[in-house]
């Protein structure tokens, strides 16, 4: 078993069988969690600092239990409310930190590229929790664990991915993440949606949705940033969601077993319509929930290992 | 009487568009004769005698649009460390930017920046003023009176004026007193917020990005209104393929425009980002490999007319910052003609063309009489090796601030000597 990585900053940097690695040590992890007790000791004696300069209820939650559920001493930091409002740059911000000597760093930043540059300045192990538009790693690696747990495979599979692609880290982390393990990408969306340079990206482009969803495995839903909902890159909630809106009427085109996903928070009957979302026949938006603490605590597992090595060798 | 002998060197001609052996003779500050390799220049002549054992021998640079910050954020560059920093890189004539804090946008400030300048820096400076005030693109300043205190052209730098009725204006009344106006062709609605030229790399790292066509947009729009005023006007980075047809037509149907490009355009590209490194941050962004190819063709062709540093100080605070939060600009005083020898190297440029681009047209843009090779030009030169190998160390640049994207760069060509005036300037150790 191997994961040789320091840090965990996007799926880029990631092999297929580090991808597998990780999934599946986070299987073993979420049998776990369905136990009564579901302590573990990988973290033991860690510290882990959460620091969100973005808000975020469920992906902080989810790595908090995942941290405390593995013995971790958990803080976090709401950064939007402290130094960073008193002008303190990043970098201080990161040596202020590194200097109260924390073994895991968890990040969300609203600029891309932050949380690498974060990472350079400290020596513990540095998760990115979703930076700009960049990467959101996690995500994609509960996303695929969910994928693999509904469908028994991760490859060769059919995946559309729908919606605001161009301001979502979560659909660059999963597009590199299916890519590298071999499925067929879809993306649908209206053009004002679309990343610049898509032809580019080894995937099929679709701006109606019904051609899209033609034959998929799985439907994987985007949230729709409400401040892009006013006129600027559609041209209104309910014309979007006539169009882009998932509903069962649109469902149909895909694979009678076609799986429903959604990164949530969910807009419902915006991008998604209510009651299909809950359908449990169709959607596993619940299960990527409860993946989202067994990733995260795989992730964390694996990179305090190396950080035990590392410094063990030291 | 003769001052200074520059003998056994190879002389770079941008006007003769030749590179050939020979020497050069200076005499009160300005070149008295320029020999080939048959005379012998100092039989029965006083004064020092340099041999350049075959060293490459150029006109000094001149160079279009250098910022130094001052006044407002001296801390960022002054005039003196600028005027070291040119003298290291073989600039002999850096023409400065207006968009300092405030901007040079009166002749009061002018007439502080010239004697600052005049103090401190021992290359030449021509300074530029503000087209509007403030750099607000609402009212003109004193094109006149600026004029009259030194001013060599008119700019907003990279501040767009977006009202074409200001504009227009401006342009009408610069035309009137023969002045030259700089814009920076950038559709500032298109480009807004933009980090990255867009494409595949900008969406890949997530970062907010602008199509080139920003570029062709605003240059469309300012070539129309200089048909309407008939203004003299310069483009200060011409930067991608698709803005080129536009500058051709333009230059066909004899309107007195002429373009730029910057030596970062020519020899990087958007890629050389990588993991958000910010000191290849610059506006407008680096562009595709197939535009970079596309504009130093055009440099060859004499299509763009200029190769400018567009040295633009930053400090550690400024750039040590996430990508797209982090100040645009590099420095590039000391590192243009190295990168020049870039395009020399790789066959792109030869010498000749590459001095018509860095100092006879800027020259001749400006109406100055040096910029070439000839008698009676001032005695503006520059020494160097276009092939001495070297590893860029940014901790040696002269300049205050240091964010050069050629950190730990293996580069190739280095300026042995600068003079300026007939007077040595720089020597390397």
């Amino acid at each position: 078993m191997s994961f040789p990585h320091r840090h965990l900053l996007g799926i880029e940097a990631l092999r297929p069988e580090e991808i597998t690695t990780l999934l599946d040590l986070a299987d073993d992890y979420a049998a776990l969690n369905r136990q009564p007790d579901k302590h573990a000791d990988a973290l033991n004696g860690l510290t882990q600092i959460n620091m969100f300069f973005e808000n975020s209820t469920r992906t902080q939650a989810s790595f908090e239990i995942a941290g405390k559920r593995l013995g971790a001493d958990v803080m976090n930091m709401a950064m939007q409310a402290s130094s960073v409002k008193k002008g303190e740059s990043l970098i201080d911000t990161a040596l202020t930190l590194n200097a109260m000597h924390p073994d895991l760093l968890v990040v969300r930043h609203p600029h891309s590229g932050a949380v690498d540059l974060l990472a350079q300045k400290v020596n513990c192990a540095v998760l990115n929790a979703g930076d700009g538009r960049h990467e959101h790693p996690t995500q994609a690696l509960l996303d695929a664990l969910t994928i693999r747990r509904a469908k028994g495979r991760l490859h060769r599979l059919s995946i559309a991915i729908c919606g605001d692609i161009a301001h979502s880290r979560v659909a660059r982390s999963n597009i590199m993440l299916l890519g590298k393990m071999e499925n067929r990408i879809r993306l649908i969306g209206p053009p004002t949606l679309m990343p610049s340079g898509i032809a580019e990206f080894g995937v099929e482009v679709f701006e109606n949705m019904q051609e899209g969803l033609s034959d998929v495995d799985v439907v994987m839903m985007l949230r729709l940033q409400k401040e892009r909902m006013d006129g600027g890159f559609i041209p209104s909630e309910r014309e979007y969601y006539h169009r882009y809106g998932l509903d069962a009427d649109k469902l149909r085109h895909a694979k009678p077993d076609a799986i429903v996903m959604h990164p949530g928070p969910m807009n419902r009957g915006v991008e998604i319509d209510g009651t299909l979302a809950d359908d449990i026949n169709r959607s596993v938006i619940q299960d990527q929930v409860e993946m989202g603490v067994a990733v995260r605590m795989a992730a964390m597992d694996l990179l305090a290992r190396n950080l035990r090595l590392t410094r063990g060798a030291a | 009487m003769t001052d200074l002998h520059l003998v056994n060197a190879r002389i770079v001609d941008p006007e003769a568009g030749s590179v050939s052996v020979g020497a050069v003779t200076v005499s009160q500050g300005l070149i008295r004769q320029v020999f080939d390799n048959k005379t012998n220049p100092f039989r029965g002549e006083t004064g020092e005698v340099i041999d350049c054992n075959l060293k490459y021998l150029a006109p000094g640079i001149v160079d279009i649009g250098v910022k130094v910050c001052e006044p407002g954020e001296r801390h960022k560059e002054s005039y003196r460390s600028a005027g070291l920093a040119a003298a290291a890189g073989g600039v002999t004539t850096m023409v400065t930017r207006p968009d300092t804090t405030p901007a040079i946008d009166s002749p009061e400030t002018l007439e502080f920046v010239t004697r600052r300048a005049n103090e401190a820096a021992p290359v030449n400076v021509l300074p530029m003023a503000a087209l509007t005030k403030g750099r607000e693109g609402r009212e003109m300043t004193e094109i006149g009176f600026l004029m009259d205190a030194g001013a060599v052209a008119f700019t907003d730098c990279d501040r767009v004026v977006t009202d074409t009725k200001v504009l227009s204006r401006a342009l009408s009344y610069a035309r009137a007193l023969g002045a030259l106006v700089i814009a920076h062709p950038q559709d500032p609605g298109l480009s807004k917020g933009a980090a990255a030229t867009s494409g595949k790399f900008a969406s890949l790292r997530g970062l907010p990005a602008v199509s080139p066509m920003a570029e062709r947009m605003a240059l469309d729009r300012d070539l129309a209104l200089i048909e309407m005023t008939g203004a003299r006007y310069h483009a200060d980075q011409i930067t991608c393929a698709r803005a080129l047809p536009a500058l051709e037509r333009a230059k066909a149907n004899g309107l007195d425009v002429t373009a730029g490009t910057s030596i970062h355009h020519l020899t990087l590209n958007a890629l050389d980002v990588a993991d958000y490194r910010t000191f290849f941050k610059l506006k407008p962004p680096l562009r595709d490999e197939t535009d970079r190819i596309a504009v130093a063709e055009a440099v060859k062709s004499g299509l763009i007319d200029i190769i400018s540093s567009m040295h633009t100080p930053q400090d550690e605070e400024s750039k040590r910052l996430p990508f797209e939060e982090a100040a645009s600009g590099a420095v590039a005083l000391e590192t243009l003609l190295p990168a020049a020898m870039r395009l020399y190297h790789a066959d792109l440029i030869d010498l000749p063309t590459l001095w018509r681009a860095m100092a006879l047209n800027p020259a001749k843009r400006l109406g100055l009489s040096n910029g070439r090779l000839s008698a009676g030009a001032p005695a503006d030169l520059v020494l160097f090796d276009p092939d001495a190998p070297f590893l860029m160390d940014r901790a040696t640049l002269q300049s205050k601030s240091r964010n050069t994207p050629f950190d730990g760069a293996r580069m190739q060509g280095r300026v042995l000597a600068t003079y300026v005036a007939g007077q040595r300037i720089y020597e390397r150790p």
